[in-house]
């Protein structure tokens, strides 16, 4: 391919499959009941899609592939990364019985084995997923590779291989500049995720997808952290409603004793 | 002492985090974590270690306080704090390695614990013994309880779920740690803080929350009205955030901060999981919404079905008349 710039830059998006994040999960027999939940791309790896994909069409990215670690299911959210631009995708196929079990660590380390093989420029993950709630696969990655870091990035600019990271800290925003290879992890605040157009979703379907198996890449997925016990959380008991705004400050006061 | 030891197995490593020449609040909630598994050190860094040290060892359970002079550690770079806590924990042998869930902790301690092929614990609620955390997943859905395997426990501690040891009366004993090597490649360019003087919203004692009943930024005023003579803190939905009445640091929520105040008022605040997850353990919760059937009004210990814009005003002018 004739390139016009020295830096064009290979982009890897690593996608989850999680229950959809407006699904209010039950828990039973000890378990997170999700079998016949709702299942989406997990919120935060649509804006690391997104992300991806504008860097692509500032013509800074030329290539922006899409990763992801799961059960044959995970599939999907594959296809949805593919619709929205994504060029390839590779599978990393878990058996279902271990699927649901695979850590932040296992994935880090998976994707450090295949970051050998794609030699990508940018990662890009979410900050989070929102079903163990972790927020810590990037800064693993990035540790395991040994590159630098944006986590909860709200703003990123790429100049030859050096990228410019706003990140969303405490009390404000804090700059960094890290050289590629690096690891970035989206916030929230970093774009607005498009919806794939149905006649691109109908294109994706045809894309080869790249699957592989989970054993080639001699990493113990066994969980470090086993877990014990899973409960709901206390509910709360059932409040009252006031009628005026007398009453309910009369509650607050008096009866609170919170104003 | 070994009446308790069954707890006692471990030697902990707290990384602090400095504000202000102060012991960061979610810092010295991660001390009280720490102080449940063993010995606590703390471990801070910069170029004015010297004196972030003295400051630290006056806190209350800390038993030793390392010092790493470098001005490489000035941003707390993950880059440079992770080889540099990996190091500490080799030379020490530490079982755990705590930090508290600000961006600083949740930036560093995963990294870190990359280092040693560990897997970090993330945003613990207690600790049951030396392996056994409790944790929240699912947006606070789930609460799990987690027995790692791990040789080091690196954990990040929800600083909503431990008491905050105290900042003096302590009488730690200061010794050096030497610097790694800067790794570079990472560099700091600026922080852009947005400065406040009202309270800070992770640690109020009460907090008053906007959401999309709110309509705009400015009628945030009326909630800041309310807040001045409570002290408390205002915080907003990711809704308000993402519109833009509000700066981000505001949110709270599973992707924002997590609240526990004494009291959270909620203003037109539907009550989604996702903003839940951040606020359920407050203690008292009121809601003002119009639309009785909003989520928010099944958690809620008093709440009122009327418009924000007629209640929070009335509410603010009792409150100053009470407090005359």
């Amino acid at each position: 391919m004739f390139r016009t710039l020295p830096n064009y830059l290979k982009v890897a998006v690593c996608v989850k499959r999680v229950v959809d994040y407006t699904v209010k999960v039950r828990v039973k027999d000890n378990k997170v009941q999700t079998a016949n939940s709702k299942m989406s791309v997990n919120p935060f790896d649509e804006i690391a899609i997104e992300e991806a994909i504008q860097l692509k069409e500032k013509k800074l990215a030329t290539e922006v592939v899409a990763v992801t670690i799961g059960s044959k299911k995970a599939e999907e959210v594959l296809r949805t990364a593919m619709a929205l631009g994504c060029d390839t995708a590779v599978h990393v196929v878990v058996p279902d019985a271990a699927a649901e079990t695979v850590e932040p660590l296992a994935v880090a380390q998976i994707l450090q084995k295949l970051h050998e093989d794609l030699k990508p420029d940018i990662w890009i993950l979410g900050k989070q997923a929102v079903d163990d709630d972790c927020g810590c696969t990037a800064q693993l990655l990035a540790g395991l590779l040994n590159v630098p870091q944006g986590t909860f990035a709200s703003k990123v600019e790429v100049k030859g291989n050096a990228v410019t990271v706003t990140r969303e800290v405490d009390a404000g925003h804090q700059v960094v500049e890290l050289t590629t290879p690096c690891v970035l992890a989206a916030d929230l605040r970093l774009n607005t995720p498009r919806f794939p157009k149905l006649p691109n979703i109908m294109k994706a379907r045809k894309k080869p997808i790249d699957t592989r198996d989970v054993a080639a890449f001699g990493v113990d997925i066994a969980p470090h952290l086993s877990t014990e016990v899973v409960t709901e959380p206390e509910t709360r008991k059932a409040g009252v409603k006031v009628k005026s705004v007398d009453e309910f400050y009369d509650k607050l006061c008096n009866e609170a004793k919170v104003l | 002492m070994f009446r308790f030891s069954s707890l006692m197995l471990g030697k902990a490593l707290v990384v602090a985090e400095m504000v202000n020449g102060k012991v960061s609040p979610a810092t010295l909630s991660a001390i009280t974590a720490a102080s449940k598994v063993g010995p606590v050190t703390a471990l801070v860094a910069g170029s004015n270690a010297k004196d972030a040290a003295a400051v630290v060892a006056t806190v209350q359970s800390v038993a030793e306080v390392l010092a790493t002079v470098g001005e490489h550690y000035d941003h707390g770079l993950p880059e440079e704090y992770a080889p540099l806590i990996e190091a500490a924990v080799q030379a020490h042998k530490y079982t755990h390695v705590f930090a508290g869930t600000s961006a600083f902790g949740k930036n560093v301690v995963p990294r870190a614990a990359a280092l040693a092929g560990c897997m970090p614990i993330a945003e613990i609620t207690a600790v049951k013994s030396e392996d056994t955390f409790v944790r929240q997943a699912f947006a606070g859905n789930a609460i799990t309880t987690v027995k790692s395997k791990d040789k080091v426990k690196y954990c990040t501690v929800r600083g909503t779920a431990f008491e905050r040891v105290a900042a003096e009366g302590g009488s730690a004993t200061v010794s050096d740690l030497p610097a790694v090597s800067p790794v570079k490649s990472a560099k700091f360019v600026e922080d852009k803080l947005t400065k406040s003087d009202k309270p800070d919203l992770a640690t109020a004692a009460t907090v008053i929350a906007g959401g999309r009943g709110m309509k705009s930024g400015e009628n945030f005023k009326i909630l800041e009205e309310l807040a001045a003579p409570l002290h408390a803190a205002v915080g907003a939905t990711r809704a308000v955030v993402d519109a833009g009445y509000v700066p981000n640091e505001m949110q709270v929520g599973q992707t924002g901060k997590t609240v526990a105040p004494n009291f959270y008022l909620a203003c037109g605040i539907s009550g989604a999981i996702q903003h839940v997850a951040g606020m359920k353990d407050s203690k008292v919760i009121a809601v003002i919404n119009t639309d009785e059937e909003a989520p928010f009004f099944q958690i809620a210990d008093y709440g009122i079905v009327d418009d924000l814009f007629k209640v929070v005003p009335a509410l603010t002018e009792k409150v100053k008349a009470n407090a005359k």
